[in-house]
């Protein structure tokens, strides 16, 4: 088959070929120019998958939860795909992605597909790389997708909003009660897996939980998308703490203690999705969100095309010699486009 | 377009030490590369099947058991079977010299032994994979 073009790359994707899937990811990432047309290609196929978000601090321990959730997702005959993402250098733009060592178990098993992406750019686009990532591997067939995201507060949010059911996990002693708070992963929360329940403090851990859950959430959480804070409303399904309390599940990820009661959490979360029409929401929340940022992006690139290299030049100046204020700035502009 | 070049590091075969792997994989961080590193003990159809789903520019092996002559192969088999015939292979430990002509003869696109400078690395990687693009 000739993977160098779309039709051929869509055709032996849809019929399971895992090379295929690979390269038609890197060119999602690369953003090359058969990116588009793939996702175009992709889109009616995808829509199955029951798409799963863990996050959580650093050392948390979410790769190895990651490798016990899907072990017992396979002894289910479902097939998994897993993305795992890890932060790119700053200084180099290098990352180093080592999430798979902590899923060896799942090496070899033909029903599961790994790929480790670096965040590489702003947390705006990898939050769309990563939705267009789990679209592909929705299409591929997978049953259930796992995106494991860094530990790092506002990322997660952004990440979070492509699951339909997004677990935090915690760990006794890292002070992660405080962090969770800060970050807000608390409002992001379908499930919570107190990880590490071998340790000391684990109760406390849990306790912690507890208290801030029956604080309740709030309606709206903001996110940063291009240097912008967009409200973005969390769905009444989510919100209402009658309807889906988030469930605590203590688990110890190395030995698999926990993980089945995990995945029977999940799955009730997902047919609660299913029944209460909060997987519809959910859905028709992303598309509005998702649009929003693409025409956002769309126009904002037309727009820069359309000004004259030089006429944007000396408004710069202005603004920076505080000539002119920059909303009045941009005011001038879109009207000297609009002209044209 | 954001071409990143990916480069997963393995320790193929028994021996679990793989201190030299991990400063390798973030030597080739720093170099700017994305490395995906999959930890010791990894059979051949493990490597090349991380090699695949990873869709990666560049396998480096890093073996220090003295297996080389027998995994070397094994991995570029493996890879061959996937349609991964263009992938950098490069292997990394203790290679005797006299090994070397043989498993540059196998497709191996460089050797490196011990006290190797990672700018001599990046560079036999930028010209393998520049090669290929020409």
């Amino acid at each position: 088959m000739d993977l160098s073009t779309v039709s051929g790359l869509t055709e032996a994707l849809l019929a399971g070929d895992r090379r295929a899937l690979a390269r038609v990811i890197s060119h999602i990432e690369n953003n090359t120019e058969l990116a588009r047309p793939l996702l175009a290609a992709l889109y009616p196929k995808s829509g199955r998958a029951h798409i799963i978000g863990v996050t959580g601090s650093p050392g948390t321990g979410k790769s190895t939860l990651v490798n016990a959730i899907a072990q017992i997702y396979r002894g289910r005959e479902l097939s998994v795909g897993i993305i795992a993402i890890d932060p790119t250098s700053p200084f180099s733009g290098g990352a180093l992605l080592g999430d798979r060592v902590r899923m060896r178990d799942l090496a070899g098993d033909p029903g599961v597909f790994i790929r480790s992406m670096a965040t590489r750019g702003s947390l705006g686009g990898l939050a769309q790389a990563t939705a267009d990532v789990i679209m592909i591997l929705d299409a591929a067939g997978f049953d259930r997708i796992i995106v494991e995201t860094v530990g790092v507060g506002q990322s997660e949010v952004e990440i979070a909003s492509a699951a339909y059911t997004t677990v935090v996990v915690e760990a006794p002693g890292l002070g992660d009660e405080v962090q969770a708070i800060k970050a807000g992963v608390l409002e992001i929360a379908d499930i919570f897996a107190v990880n590490k329940a071998d340790r000391e403090g684990v109760e406390r851990t849990v306790m912690a939980l507890k208290m801030m859950l029956s604080l309740g959430v709030p309606d709206r959480f903001q996110v940063m998308h291009h240097g912008r804070m967009l409200p973005v409303e969390i769905p009444q399904a989510r919100r209402d703490a009658s309807a889906w309390t988030p469930p605590i599940i203590k688990t110890v990820a190395t030995s698999g203690q926990g993980a089945t009661e995990l995945v029977e959490a999940i799955e009730n979360h997902r047919l609660y999705l299913e029944q209460s029409g909060g997987r519809l929401l959910r859905d028709r929340l992303r598309a509005a969100t998702e649009l929003r940022m693409i025409l956002r992006d769309y126009l904002l690139e037309r727009t820069l095309a359309q000004i004259p290299q030089e006429k944007l030049q000396r408004t710069i100046e202005d603004v920076a010699s505080r000539k002119i204020d920059p909303y009045s700035a941009v005011r001038h502009l879109v009207n000297e486009v609009a002209k044209v | 377009m954001d071409r990143k070049v990916r480069v997963l590091v393995a320790k193929p075969g028994l021996d679990g030490h793989d201190r030299g792997a991990k400063v390798i994989a973030r030597a080739l961080r720093d170099a700017g590369y994305e490395v995906i590193y999959t930890g010791i003990r990894q059979t051949p159809e493990m490597i090349a099947e991380a090699a695949l789903q990873e869709d990666v520019d560049v396998v480096g092996l890093s073996i220090l058991s003295g297996a080389h002559m027998a995994l070397v192969p094994r991995v570029l088999d493996e890879l061959k079977k996937r349609g991964l015939d263009d992938v950098v292979v490069l292997v990394g430990g203790i290679i005797p010299d006299e090994d070397v002509p043989a498993l540059l003869d196998m497709g191996v696109a460089g050797v490196f032994g011990p006290g190797t400078l990672t700018s001599e690395i990046v560079e036999t990687i930028e010209k393998a994979l520049g090669r290929e693009l020409a």
